[in-house]
């Protein structure tokens, strides 16, 4: 009787096609990933930020804030800081730029232009590989192809030591290699520019607009949402640098290249000072979740949207 | 009038080119080092072409190191990258479906979650997943480089979910009155529809995976299981004068397949970006 009663209104089929089971069956590989990948790090990261964990070392003592006082007296640290906000924001801006003049250079429509475009996305393509790293190392080295360069056309006093002396120069070769990189962002530009409708800069041509001002007041309010999309994207790959700081510079020299991911990595692999690379991460992602907010809430003021029109 | 309009653009397509060139030359660069010898390399200046074709480059950085081959190497990345972008492929188009076509409780909350984990720098969690693979005996294995990537990858969950947004949601209603359910849906009219989206995805995917290099510095130490972007560094390591031409070589060969991919999928590229979805 009461088996009845249960079974009744429970149909296998009714469930297996409900709105709810569907949507979580497909959306399970997140869920689970979120959980276990994402979740469940941050949480053991945040304990062991207030421990002394070593590699292997099961007794672990809690240290409370010490980790992260310790930070902040952390001449290395400091100067990382510091490094990676210069890296963030010369290369950010200069890319972007470069990205949205490239792109809307190239919307015309031609066989020709796919070409360039693949053209210019090629150093995107290749450039967060080691094989690209090593070539820019070579170039930017002492009797590397700048200065073989540089000096043919300026005379062998010119030569830049861009990673000796004092190294202030060091990261410059860096940014450079980021901004070179600026296909990917043209490529979301490219895309937000194909959709913005032909009728508007029509309507412009006839009220008499010329192409800066299309530019200006066309083209940029439309992609200002784009633009935010890239912003925030390329800022937090920025601040991630790792793989062309650790093989071009190796942070060096005078930790002038010291990057916050490689410092994070040096502290917990070649240190073994796992608690105390835990609390610097966590360090980082608060610096990230301000930074966010900051440009979120700015772009209230400048990020146009549809609705408003 | 015309001639003008003509001369303009012969300017623009010379500017356009000139930069390009610009802009790829440090590859073109590398690829002739790997048939110059040390010295042109260091001294030959900007020069494309070898003055002397070196052609033993490619044998000598093939040998690779303590008696591993490249041919080793290039199967652990071709393994490593495919079998990495596979996963992202299906559980990404997967996920996305849930959250831009189907209402289900929780949605929102799920969808928030995917916006911060696309936003979380990969560091944060670097050193805690490192030590919890270590726990569970898989480091110095594939699994941690691997398995992660079978559950969603954000960022691409974000950009097909942004592609979805143009799929008109009367072919749903449609599919729904023929009989289809939400499953048949998936598969029969959406998945077959996001496609460049998904060749976007492979694309980016496969070189992002390809030339990884601080996963598997984390996670890989056998010198047999190593992919192409950290044996390449060794040639640079090594106590040793560093043989630039076979480096050249070597990393010319490990660009190959990225290109390939590249070529092969490349009119898709700007199409399988939606950004209709990102406009407030």
């Amino acid at each position: 009787m009461t088996e009845n009663k249960i079974k009744k209104p429970f149909s296998f089929k009714r469930f297996i096609y409900n709105d709810n089971t569907v949507g979580y069956i497909f959306a399970l590989p997140f869920i689970l990933g979120f959980l276990g990948f994402s979740l469940v790090p941050m949480i053991t990261s945040l304990v062991y930020s207030f421990t002394d964990m070593t590699f292997g070392d099961d007794e672990i003592q809690f240290i409370g804030f010490g980790n992260f006082i310790k930070l902040f007296q952390d001449e290395v640290f400091l100067k990382s800081v510091r490094v990676t906000f210069k890296y963030v924001i010369i290369s950010v801006p200069m890319k972007l730029t470069f990205a949205l003049l490239v792109a809307f250079l190239l919307t015309r429509k031609s066989r020709l232009v796919t070409l360039y475009r693949s053209l210019y996305y090629v150093p995107s393509l290749v450039g967060g590989s080691v094989a690209v790293a090593l070539v820019w190392r070579q170039i930017f080295a002492r009797r590397g192809l700048f200065n073989v360069v540089w000096t043919d056309l300026f005379g062998a006093d010119a030569k830049v030591n861009w990673f000796g002396g004092n190294g202030k120069l060091a990261i410059y070769p860096l940014i450079l290699m980021s901004v070179w990189q600026f296909g990917s962002s043209m490529i979301i530009f490219a895309a937000g520019l194909k959709e913005i409708p032909e009728s508007y800069y029509e309507a412009a041509m006839i009220d008499g607009a010329n192409g800066f001002h299309r530019f200006f007041k066309i083209t940029l309010p439309c992609l200002s949402p784009i633009i935010l999309y890239n912003l925030i994207m390329q800022t937090i790959s920025a601040f991630m640098v790792f793989t062309q700081a650790k093989i071009i510079t190796e942070g060096g020299p005078n930790n002038e290249t010291m990057m916050y991911a490689l410092y994070v990595y040096n502290t917990a692999i070649s240190y073994d000072r796992m608690g105390y690379a835990c609390a610097m991460s966590w360090v980082m992602l608060v610096i990230m979740v301000i930074i966010t907010l900051i440009i979120f809430k700015t772009s209230k003021k400048w990020v146009f949207s549809e609705a408003d029109s | 009038m015309k001639t003008r309009r003509i001369i303009l653009k012969i300017i623009y397509h010379i500017f356009v080119l000139a930069f390009g060139f610009c802009m790829i030359y440090p590859v073109l660069w590398m690829i002739s080092g790997a048939f110059k010898d040390n010295q042109q390399i260091l001294n030959g200046g900007l020069s494309l072409i070898p003055k002397n074709f070196v052609k033993t480059n490619f044998a000598t950085g093939w040998r690779g190191f303590a008696g591993t081959s490249f041919a080793t190497y290039f199967k652990n990345s071709i393994f490593l990258t495919t079998v990495a972008t596979l996963g992202t492929l299906l559980s990404s188009a997967f996920v996305s479906y849930a959250l831009s076509r189907i209402k289900f409780k929780g949605r929102g909350f799920w969808f928030s979650c995917m916006l911060a984990t696309m936003m979380l720098p990969g560091q944060v969690i670097m050193i805690p997943s490192f030590l919890i693979w270590h726990k569970l005996g898989l480091v110095g294995t594939y699994v941690p480089l691997i398995l992660p990537y079978f559950f969603g990858q954000a960022f691409f969950i974000y950009q097909m979910m942004q592609f979805m947004k143009g799929i008109p949601k009367e072919l749903d209603e449609a599919a729904k009155i023929d009989g289809c359910s939400k499953y048949g849906l998936f598969f029969r009219i959406i998945l077959p529809l996001l496609k460049p989206s998904i060749i976007t995805t492979i694309i980016i995917q496969f070189y992002w995976k390809w030339d990884d290099y601080m996963g598997p510095l984390l996670y890989l130490s056998n010198p047999k299981k190593i992919p192409v972007s950290l044996a390449i560094n060794q040639f640079a390591d090594a106590s040793s004068i560093t043989d630039y031409g076979a480096m050249f070589a070597m990393s010319s060969l490990s660009l190959i397949p990225v290109f390939l991919i590249f070529l092969f999928f490349n009119r898709y590229l700007v199409q399988g970006i939606g950004t209709s979805g990102l406009k407030g």
